[in-house]
């Protein structure tokens, strides 16, 4: 409320002042427009600095309108703190301490953290980390060959239908995808049947087979990200490059690429994240036989741990926020540097 | 240029400007063709051949039974209806928060702005499995704390079989990014201090702005964030499995063990229907043309209609009415100076 009358105030009043100024110079007859622009303008900056002749209009309004912004964000802040922040403080809490069952006494700890980070709970981090990164680096170089593909063609259908096709590509996963994928190449499914690809050691059920499925809607996302991108790249750089001898390993090497990386990487990251946080897809279809930390949270969730372990999830879905979150404070500054480059 | 060197190749060919030109033009062709044959072959083949295992049963050839079972298999109407209501509720209760929030951040001071971003933007920091982590936690303090207080009571009828509340709560929280981003872009296409000023002072309500002036010029981007929250909602398995309900991706998982075939064709058609709904999205929220008109009569209207209201509420002041507008024009012009300056 206070912040906001000091920073209308010179809003208004800088408003009248520079209209002021434009017609003096601007007017070409000397004396008789001075007088008739001053005048209508003379209302106007009353009526916008409260003044007297119209307190009742300007000063009603402004009041309510600094504590009204609060009102109307108002029901979202709670929402969240409710169903966000409870959740997250109750993970974060239980992630910490240990609640005697006999005595009925909480005492914090580093137990539940330590052990998520031992024995099979670190395998499936560690699990998941590998899976995230292989899976994000295909799909990164897979998803910029297809945009440049599509970047570079002059086909304006073309790439619109690839553009669309990703955006709806992007947005798949979940048990359809894993469903489809069984389908596919699973043991029945409709190529291994063709291929015969049970023959050669195909398993659908493995860290492999699972790296195939996120890659399906990994690399449309990468698409989507890293077209404006290479839109950026202006052909004019290369041409310049050409023109100065330059050959096209070395335009790529010394202006391409590092035009490129911000983008890249960001894109890359993002990519982690997901595939990361995915589990509808890895659960619909490796039950257990890969270690991923969602499978590990899951099966911790719905009480197949040991006595005295169940707040061992917690701890593990505070390892994953802690993951998601470093990735998110690389994704956002690495974005807004390759922002930069975007026309 | 480029286009004129293949023009004048044919008749007279001087050795060193076609030869690099043809070159470089025959090159990408080849790279391009084959990066995209090979794209559309991976992501078409596992609809292609999901659509082949439904309808192929191996000795008994065609058979469309997969289909045909769909609507009379047990559980399906139910756990559908439950998808798409929760889908219905979770749209609503996410509009409701996010649209009042960012109409206030747009009249209101830039802290307000940067916190909205913030709190909406937080869930992607936590995967949804963290999530789910966490309101297990608290709906275990139900019953281990609350069992003899009222509170209780909330308690269970937030986990209601029939129509659970938490999962509403929980899906509203994931899709609070991808509701804020889309009605972000879409407001920033408004200038809603002009707006909101201009209806004000031609007589309309606060609600009535809201819902006649400021909606109407959203409304692609509101169908946006409605069909991507539909998508997310009718495809999540994760937090309701997790938390024992049977909603459809659940449903769809605890049959493929008895019915392969229906099984995968339910996922066919879900994702079918998502993806038809995300094209149409597409073409409404991209094609100019749709948007223009889209934004001409509701931006007419209002004024028209807020006129029509002024003049109908007092005949006798339809002139001060008019008089009204243009000595407060400066006003509206003055009060968006800090927004412009905001971003």
């Amino acid at each position: 409320m206070t912040p906001a009358h000091p920073a209308a105030a010179p809003g208004p009043g800088a408003a009248p002042a520079a209209g002021r100024t434009a017609p003096g110079p601007g007017g070409t007859s000397p004396e008789t427009p001075g007088p008739e622009t001053a005048s209508p303008q003379a209302p106007g900056s009353a009526t916008a600095n409260g003044t007297p002749a119209a307190p009742r209009a300007a000063g009603r309004p402004r009041g309510p309108r600094a504590a009204r912004p609060w009102l109307g964000a108002l029901p979202l802040l709670v929402f969240t703190g409710l169903c966000f922040g409870l959740p997250a403080g109750a993970l974060l809490y239980g992630a910490v301490t240990r609640t005697d069952p006999v005595a009925g006494t909480t005492e914090f700890t580093g137990e539940h953290l330590s052990r998520s980070l031992q024995g099979p709970y670190l395998t499936s981090l560690t699990g998941s980390v590998q899976l995230s990164a292989l899976t994000a680096a295909l799909a990164t170089v897979l998803g910029v060959l297809i945009a440049q593909a599509v970047v570079t063609s002059r086909r304006g259908a073309l790439r619109g239908a690839v553009l669309t096709a990703s955006g709806v590509l992007a947005n798949f996963g979940g048990i359809p995808l894993a469903f489809a994928f069984v389908a596919t190449l699973g043991i029945s499914g409709v190529v291994t049947e063709i291929g015969h690809l049970d023959a050669l050691g195909w398993n659908l059920y493995s860290f492999t087979g699972l790296t195939v499925i996120y890659l399906y809607f990994l690399v449309p996302l990468m698409v989507l990200v890293v077209v404006p991108a290479l839109d950026g790249l202006r052909p004019q750089w290369r041409e310049a490059a050409l023109n100065t001898g330059a050959t096209a390993w070395q335009f790529w090497r010394y202006v391409g690429l590092p035009v490129l990386a911000p983008s890249l990487l960001g894109g890359f990251v993002l990519l982690f994240g997901s595939a990361f946080a995915a589990h509808a897809t890895a659960a619909a279809l490796v039950g257990g036989s890969v270690p991923l930390v969602t499978l590990k949270i899951a099966d911790a969730l719905s009480g197949n741990v040991l006595v005295g372990q169940e707040n061992v999830a917690l701890a593990l879905s505070l390892d994953m926020i802690v993951i998601a979150g470093l990735v998110m404070a690389v994704y956002l500054p690495l974005q807004r540097r390759s922002s930069r480059w975007l026309r | 240029m480029a286009a004129l060197t293949p023009l004048s190749t044919p008749p007279a060919s001087p050795d060193a400007v076609p030869a690099p030109a043809g070159a470089a033009r025959r090159r990408p062709r080849y790279w391009r063709g084959a990066v995209l044959t090979v794209a559309g072959l991976y992501f078409l083949t596992p609809l292609v051949s999901s659509f082949v295992f439904t309808v192929h049963v191996p000795g008994q050839g065609l058979t469309f039974a997969a289909y045909s079972g769909i609507l009379s298999a047990e559980g399906f109407t139910e756990s559908l209806f439950l998808s798409l209501s929760l889908a219905a509720a979770t749209i609503a209760l996410a509009l409701l928060l996010v649209v009042p929030a960012l109409i206030a951040v747009r009249l209101g001071p830039p802290r307000l702005r940067a916190v909205v971003e913030i709190v909406c933007m937080l869930p992607l920091v936590v995967p949804p499995i963290a999530l789910v982590t966490g309101i297990a936690t608290v709906l275990r303090w139900g019953p281990d704390h609350f069992s003899r207080t009222p509170l209780y009571q909330t308690f269970l009828a937030v986990q209601n079989e029939s129509f659970p509340v938490v999962l509403v709560l929980a899906y509203t929280v994931l899709a609070l990014p991808f509701v804020h981003r889309s009605l972000d872009a879409g407001l920033r296409a408004v200038d809603v201090p002009t707006l909101v000023e201009a209806a004000r002072n031609c007589g309309a309500g606060r609600l009535y702005v809201i819902l006649r002036v400021i909606l109407p010029n959203l409304r692609s981007s509101l169908a946006g964030a409605s069909f991507l929250t539909l998508a997310l909602v009718l495809g999540e398995y994760t937090v309701a499995s997790l938390l024992g309900f049977r909603p459809f991706a659940v449903w769809i998982v605890s049959v493929s063990g008895a019915e392969a075939r229906m099984s995968v064709a339910v996922s066919l058609l879900s994702l079918l229907i998502t993806w038809a709904l995300l094209l149409v999205l597409s073409r409404a929220g991209t094609g100019p043309s749709t948007a223009v008109p889209g934004a001409g009569p509701s931006a007419a209207g209002p004024t028209g209609s807020a006129a029509s209201l002024g003049s109908a509420g007092s005949a006798g002041s339809a002139g001060s009415a008019g008089s009204a507008v243009s000595p407060s024009a400066p006003d509206p012009a003055a009060a968006p100076i800090p927004v412009p300056g905001k971003e």
